[in-house]
């Protein structure tokens, strides 16, 4: 078996499972695996920017939100559908990008967390400023009708689970090709040595613009499925927690690797399910996580199976 | 009120603010500028500063008098030694590496967010202040203490100004900032100075919180708001300049109380938060200062 092969089988798998996990999980955890799918686009989305290209982001709520509103608000207050209304997020999402990105680049490292972080935060500000149309901290409940995409409920269970299934594969398939395409090698070139790229002739602030606009498209696709399966468009999902919790996600998955990000969300979210069985503190969980995972483990869970046995890991 | 004393009344409310801020913003500076540290958790000090005052006040009997003094003492140094420990256990097996600690205090930051929930609850609590006095204007009288409070901070900075410059602890300080090689070659023992420097940092947030608890109640997420206008005073006075913070910090607080009391704070907020991400864009080295980050 070449690689190539071996990686498509394993890629493909995965979404197999998934696919399978439609029929067989009972409805709670169809719910919850819906949830997780849809997190785990943004944190694919996420990961191109961190992961691949280095560009540690603390402001990718931003592009969530912009998604989630973008569809939401559409759909609450000019009655558009739903299928339109999800193209919008994604452009959203793009667009929000592409306007940070343009400013943001032009700092690095620290800085650069910084300036996202404050874009993200005046972004969520102006959420909560502009009452009259996002009802602020209580949020839009989109009605149960508006949520309908060629013809399929996107309220009942069956339809939710397969769009986010949906919305998930198609991540995964462009990201595995984005990744090993020409322009994926550049974005990693760039994580590791900025001036040799640069040397050799890329434009590293043209590059990483569009490695960022990229991961905008995602958090924004991942906002607006957000918003239109779980029928809530809230302040809270533009927090600061939402940018921190893809990093989260991703750090514990493996940081550069193509199904770190699912990985990561499906077991930070059962670990906060479970634990809130016998504790509220559900923030602790993932701020030991964080504190553990940076000390011990950096890598995340595939970044160290990778080092170990799996050279060919994408 | 006509406009003149409503302006005068923004004004002294905006320099209750800068007071705070300037202490909060300088606990941020000096780890940044000494430990090339980004300390997301310090909005976390503020609110543990604020929270273990409660505490105190509910223990100590007496006057409140009695137990503000009690908090003023205590709860700066119960905070600065949770700051060193986290120091030691976390940021130093880190070596310090910025987007590492950046991600640890991230962590950190949530920890002591769900203890203070845990611990101490979701509701605001007051704490009384320790003495109330009205100093009567010809338009409005306004709270004795609150002018306490900025003559207070003014002290302290003054205290920190003169440790760093003038004294040995300060010169350890600033030639471990200028170079940690040399100064470690030369007898320093720079983990100590980071411990210290990082208890000093979260030390200056509790203290302002302590200040500030009998006007604003304490909270268990209080700690967002000092977090994110630290950053902001810190960067636009240039970080590692101490009088450029104080000055962003007297500049900041001045128009948030100015616009938060003729506008919304939400639209103060969102102009200090969009003002900063294109000061650093534009001019990393901040309005007075050095180059930032």
């Amino acid at each position: 078996m070449t690689v190539a092969t071996r990686i498509w089988a394993v890629h493909l798998a995965v979404l197999a499972l998934l696919l399978a996990g439609g029929f067989l999980l009972p409805a709670y955890h169809q719910t919850n695996v819906a949830k997780v799918m849809v997190l785990a686009t943004y944190a694919m989305g996420y990961n191109i920017a961190f992961g691949y290209t280095g560009l540690l982001s603390l402001g990718h709520a931003l592009f969530f939100g912009a998604g989630l509103y973008g569809a939401g608000m559409l759909v609450q207050h000019a009655g558009v559908g739903a299928g339109p209304a999800a193209l919008a997020g994604i452009v959203a999402g793009g667009l929000a990008a592409a306007v940070v990105g343009l400013l943001a680049l032009r700092t690095q490292g620290v800085a650069f967390m910084i300036v996202t972080l404050m874009f993200a935060q005046a972004g969520y500000l102006t959420i909560l400023y502009n009452t009259a149309w996002t009802r602020g901290d209580e949020g839009i409940v989109i009605a149960r009708e508006a949520r309908v995409l060629m013809g399929f409920d996107l309220s009942a269970d069956l339809p939710r689970y397969f769009v986010g299934l949906g919305l998930f594969a198609a991540g995964l398939v462009l990201k595995l090709w984005l990744v090993r395409s020409p322009t994926g090698r550049v974005m990693v070139a760039l994580r590791e040595n900025e001036e040799r790229s640069r040397m050799l002739g890329y434009d590293p602030y043209a590059r990483k613009l569009a490695a960022l606009v990229i991961s905008g498209l995602y958090a924004g696709a991942a906002g607006a499925a957000y918003g239109l399966l779980f029928g809530y468009v809230g302040a809270s999902l533009a927090s600061t927690q939402y940018s921190i919790l893809p990093l989260l996600w991703v750090l514990l998955g493996g940081a550069g690797t193509v199904l770190g990000p699912l990985v990561g969300a499906l077991l930070m979210f059962y670990l906060i399910d479970y634990s809130s069985a016998f504790t509220t503190a559900s923030l602790l969980v993932v701020g030991a996580a964080l504190v553990l995972l940076v000390l011990f483990a950096p890598k995340g869970i595939l970044g160290t199976l990778r080092d170990r046995w799996l050279k060919w890991l994408p | 009120m006509s406009f003149g004393p409503f302006l005068l009344l923004a004004l002294m409310e905006g320099m209750v603010t800068s007071a705070v801020l300037a202490l909060a913003a300088v606990g941020l500076s000096l780890v940044f500028g000494i430990m090339r540290v980004v300390n997301v958790a310090h909005g976390e000090f503020f609110m543990l500063g604020a929270v273990s005052a409660w505490f105190v006040s509910q223990w100590v009997p007496g006057p409140p008098a009695v137990a503000f003094v009690a908090a003023l003492i205590l709860c700066p140094l119960f905070v600065a030694a949770i700051a060193a420990l986290a120091d030691m256990v976390v940021l130093k097996r880190l070596n310090y590496q910025p987007e590492a600690t950046i991600v640890a205090t991230i962590g950190l930051l949530y920890i002591l967010q769900q203890a203070a929930l845990s611990f101490y609850g979701p509701d605001a609590r007051p704490v009384p202040a320790p003495f109330n006095f009205r100093v009567q204007l010809p338009w409005f009288g306004y709270s004795g203490y609150k002018i306490a409070v900025v003559a207070a901070s003014a002290l302290v900075l003054l205290g920190v100004w003169r440790l760093l410059a003038k004294s040995r602890v300060g010169l350890i300080m600033r030639a471990t900032q200028y170079d940690r090689e040399t100064a470690r070659a030369f007898g320093i023992n720079v983990d100590r100075v980071y411990a210290g420097v990082f208890a000093l940092g979260g030390g200056l947030a509790a203290l302002a919180a302590v200040l500030i608890v009998p006007i604003q109640q304490a909270h268990y997420l209080m700690g967002t708001d000092p977090l994110l206008l630290s950053f902001i005073v810190v960067i636009i006075g240039g970080l590692g300049s101490l009088r450029g913070t104080v000055i962003a910090a007297l500049l900041i607080g001045l128009s948030d109380g100015v616009i938060s009391t003729f506008f919304a704070p939400t639209l103060a907020k969102i102009v200090a938060t969009l003002l900063v991400a294109l000061v650093l864009v534009f001019r990393p080295q901040g309005l007075f200062g050095r180059r930032a980050l």
